[in-house]
């Protein structure tokens, strides 16, 4: 059976199937391999140029996705949206299509409108790579903390996963509900009502309350941050970060009232004392740091996968 | 599909053995000397390999891993096959070694090119020598050639040599088939 992945553009986890994933993470081992190397960096992507377009802010995922381009030896061109014509009036697809002029072949965006990269799909000739857009979507998050959990509990299929926080405004916790379901786990979601969406139970996953049950039901807890920026002004979702931290937030001292070791996974970036506390965020269980690490290779066999779509232009 | 079996299993058996023993009048010991499979056939062929060498020598000190070609083949973008990486294992240090690289069959050398500058990564080896099963002699595309051969073949661009394993289906045999696309 040839193996391929069954779509141009990684938009969302939506798009994929349980093979697309299993590829992608299989290749992933391979950079992974790469990575360990005393020469981290494979000459496949050399004719290729990637443009990272970031119109929202972004440390950890930028850096990632242009660390993955730069292993795969491709050309990378950064854009940010502060520094940009952008603030002069010019939209999306112009913007986008004046950078195609400049002979680029793949497109890693962030934007806060969810959609946009659906939309660009549409609208330009290049194979597009969603770094989130809005509260839609996050694939290659979803898919590195999956690739992650297979990496520290040998499989995701048949485990408890609770995603724990601001569900309402987490386009992180959507892409890991499709992903976690794709690969057959269990998935429960935590946190107080007002941050969880109504009728997310049509999605296929629980609904808890009450931390401490979440955290005794799960093999893996995934703590999100609270996204204070896209809040809506003037709505207060709970009383204080001080009660929100006391009811949902998780410390060392609930950690080990547990009756097993659960895995702790965080993608940051941390509101160390809130969701989470530094013990936990530092601790043996959690697995913060192998995130970020896996991170790279995900993202390469995200790219590398998609780029060979693309026919070299003296061929096209 | 015409197929035609150019080597059946206890002929491949009496080449194998063979071959085992030219690499070991020419690397005795394998103290400086390492084995790689090349992903994804060659590593099929050269467990064999590994597997004889020590029945055969069992006192030499053999030290095998795996190479795969895929991220540095120059065929990338260029079809609609995607092409997907294997499991690359060197456990080794690569430099000042001997390296024996190890595929089933010789086609055009562009395989092995790849594997060759796969394996250049993990150090700086004093030589490489090849050494492969079948060797579909001219139709290199590139300056090739192996050092220790299984068997030499002539064959047609619409013919494919299969090497099929009993590790994976049942028995040990060479077809040429015909008319492939």
């Amino acid at each position: 059976m040839e193996k391929k992945l069954s779509v141009k553009h990684l938009l969302g986890i939506t798009d994929l199937t349980r093979e697309d994933i299993e590829l992608i993470f299989s290749q992933a081992d391979e950079f992974k391999e790469v990575l360990s190397r005393p020469i981290k960096k494979v000459p496949s992507l050399r004719d290729i140029t990637v443009a990272n377009l970031f119109f929202e802010n972004s440390t950890r995922t930028r850096l990632s996705f242009e660390l993955a381009e730069k292993r795969l030896s491709a050309d990378v061109v950064n854009f940010s949206a502060s520094t940009s014509s952008v603030k002069k009036g010019e939209t999306l697809v112009d913007t986008v299509n004046n950078i195609l002029a400049m002979k680029v072949d793949m497109v890693v965006m962030r934007h806060s409108a969810p959609g946009s990269c659906l939309f660009l799909s549409k609208h330009i000739d290049a194979s597009i790579v969603n770094a989130g857009d809005g509260t839609h979507e996050h694939p290659t998050q979803a898919l590195l903390d999956a690739y992650s959990i297979r990496e520290r509990l040998g499989t995701v299929k048949g485990k408890k996963i609770v995603i724990v926080g601001d569900i309402t405004h987490s386009r992180v916790a959507i892409s890991n509900i499709h992903c976690l379901k794709k690969l057959g786990a269990e998935v429960m979601v935590c946190g107080p009502t007002t941050l969880i969406p109504k009728h997310i139970e049509s999605m296929g996953v629980k609904v808890e309350h009450n931390l401490k049950k979440a955290l005794e039901w799960c093999d893996v807890a995934n703590m999100l941050r609270i996204q204070l920026e896209r809040q809506e002004v003037g709505v207060r979702y709970f009383p204080s970060l001080r009660e929100y931290s006391m009811q949902y937030g998780l410390d060392k001292q609930l950690l080990d009232s547990l009756s097993k070791k659960i895995v702790i996974m965080h993608p940051g970036p941390i509101n160390r004392g809130v969701e989470i506390t530094s013990d936990v965020a530092d601790s043996e269980q959690s697995i913060i740091l192998d995130q970020v690490e896996n991170g790279v290779a995900v993202r390469m066999a995200v790219i590398y996968l998609l780029a060979q779509n693309r026919r070299p232009s003296n061929l096209s | 599909m015409p197929t035609l079996t150019l080597i059946d299993s206890k002929h491949l058996s009496l080449i194998i053995n063979r071959l085992c023993y030219q690499l070991i009048e020419n690397h005795d010991l394998f103290n400086n000397t390492v084995l790689l499979g090349l992903q994804p056939r060659g590593v099929l062929f050269a467990e064999r390999i590994v597997e004889k060498l020590k029945e055969i020598k069992p006192e030499a000190n053999i030290k095998y891993g795996k190479v795969d070609p895929t991220f540095y083949r120059d065929d990338f973008r260029r079809n609609d096959k995607t092409l997907v990486a294997s499991p690359t294992e060197i456990p080794f240090d690569l430099e000042k070694k001997t390296v024996i690289l190890i595929d089933d069959v010789l086609y055009t050398g562009r395989t092995i090119r790849a594997g060759i500058e796969g394996l250049m990564e993990y150090g700086r080896p004093k030589s490489i020598e090849l050494l492969v099963l079948i060797d579909r002699r001219f139709s290199r595309e590139l300056p090739i050639e192996p050092k220790y051969i299984g068997r030499s073949i002539d064959s047609y661009d619409n013919q494919q040599v299969k090497v099929m394993w009993r590790k994976e289906s049942g028995e040990d045999k060479v077809l040429l088939l015909t008319d492939v696309e």
